[in-house]
């Protein structure tokens, strides 16, 4: 059974590092603003939470499961919105009245 | 092992290229993700205690203290582009910079082995002030005046602050923060953070007592938060001449202050406790302290009055 659980998590801690990456890539790469952005957003929310969802299959318990997902949760709030004030004054013509 | 030497190359690589960063701007961001790397170098050397306060103040309230000191001097930084030191200042800096790093090396490598500590006697004590974290217990106990002078020092540091608003707006509102878009992501965020937030700040200082946390770590948590909410527009910054806010930044420093004077008659000390009421007397410390470091946290970030009292 651990080890069928250590394999699951492998495979999606290994899918979520490599948002990670293409995210990292796509800000390096990408040419305006808004695709970095776009590139960025991919790590935070799918990035993280297969991280998370990885590390769900080794907790002891329900409330460390818990406090895993709300710090997804959390990350995903902060990301969005983040995002969204970057994307405001970055976008062509400035920010909307 | 690898994972190590991968974060310190890191730590020293960002250091390097905050230095080097022409850029104010990015020379901040710079530092605060320094701060956040230094954070997990801390976990990795087991001192979670120094972590959290190395996220929360180094990296966090310090970083937004550094953006908002860049956004101010950015009028002035076009200005000074063509002004700046002259070479051999430079050198100097850079002389004198690399002479206190070197010390500092020369410090730590230079200690004998197994270096001087005093961590046995802090924890063969920890039972005499009621506490389960041997860091809270040198903090609010062993060393407990460095701590009282470290409120007292936040304290100045706000007067100081307040003391660079013109007299015609002395007591007013700070103005710099103000974000008003009722229907912005901002706003949203601010509803839905700040009572987890709050939660989240009260929970880290009340676990201190026995589990890495404490006041100064909390607050920050709690004057994020109101910032936050400053930010938003969900409340108003209040005047600085308010009387409750001023009770506010003073009851942390004043209670310490009064408790450590009647530790002469309760212990025979200076911010001695009796053992029977230890604990007690520290929570009744650390209550208005935090609310205190998390009022000052915020009015710092905040920055001086720039408008005027409304009468």
């Amino acid at each position: 059974m651990s080890l069928v659980l250590d394999a699951l998590t492998i495979i999606t801690v290994s899918a979520g590092a490599f948002f990670f990456l293409a995210g990292t890539v796509g800000l390096l790469r990408f040419p305006d603003a808004l695709s970095r952005l776009h590139a960025l957003t991919k790590a935070d929310n799918l990035g993280l939470g297969l991280v998370v969802l990885g590390l769900l299959f080794q907790v002891d318990g329900p409330l460390a499961a818990l406090k895993l997902i709300g710090v997804w949760l959390l990350a995903l709030l902060a990301g969005a919105t983040v995002t969204q004030l970057i994307a405001r004054t970055a976008r062509p013509g400035g920010p909307p009245a | 092992m690898a994972f190590d030497v991968g974060l310190a190359v890191l730590v020293l690589g960002l250091a390097v290229w905050t230095t080097a960063a022409r850029d104010t701007f990015a020379a901040v961001v710079g530092f605060v993700a320094f701060g956040l790397l230094l954070a997990l170098v801390w976990v990795r050397l087991a001192a979670p205690d120094v972590a959290l306060t190395e996220a929360a103040i180094g990296s966090g309230v310090t970083g937004v203290l550094l953006v908002g000191a860049s956004t101010r001097l950015r009028p002035v930084a076009v200005l000074a582009a063509g002004a700046g030191p002259c070479a051999i200042q430079r050198l100097a800096a850079a002389v004198l910079c690399t002479l206190v790093t070197a010390g500092l090396a020369a410090i730590v490598l230079l200690l004998p082995e197994p270096a001087p500590t005093l961590a046995p006697q802090a924890a063969k004590n920890l039972g005499a002030t009621g506490l389960g974290n041997p860091v809270t217990a040198v903090l609010m106990a062993f060393r407990a005046i460095d701590t009282l002078l470290e409120t007292v020092v936040l304290l100045l540091a706000l007067l100081g602050i307040w003391s660079l608003a013109s007299d015609r707006v002395w007591g007013g509102v700070a103005a710099a923060l103000r974000y008003a878009d009722p229907d912005g992501a901002l706003t949203l965020l601010a509803q839905l953070l700040a009572p987890v937030g709050i939660l989240v700040g009260i929970h880290i200082f009340w676990v201190g007592s026995t589990a890495p946390g404490g006041e100064f770590q909390g607050a920050t948590i709690l004057a994020a938060m109101w910032i936050l909410t400053m930010m938003a527009g969900l409340v108003d910054a209040p005047a600085v001449s308010r009387r409750w806010l001023r009770l506010v930044l003073v009851a942390g420093p004043a209670t310490f202050l009064a408790i450590g004077l009647a530790g002469f008659a309760m212990a025979g000390a200076f911010l001695g406790y009796p053992e029977s009421h230890a604990k007690l007397l520290i929570l009744t410390i650390e209550i208005p302290v935090t609310l205190s470091i998390a009022a000052t946290l915020a009015l710092l970030v905040a920055g001086p009055p720039e408008r005027a009292p409304q009468r």
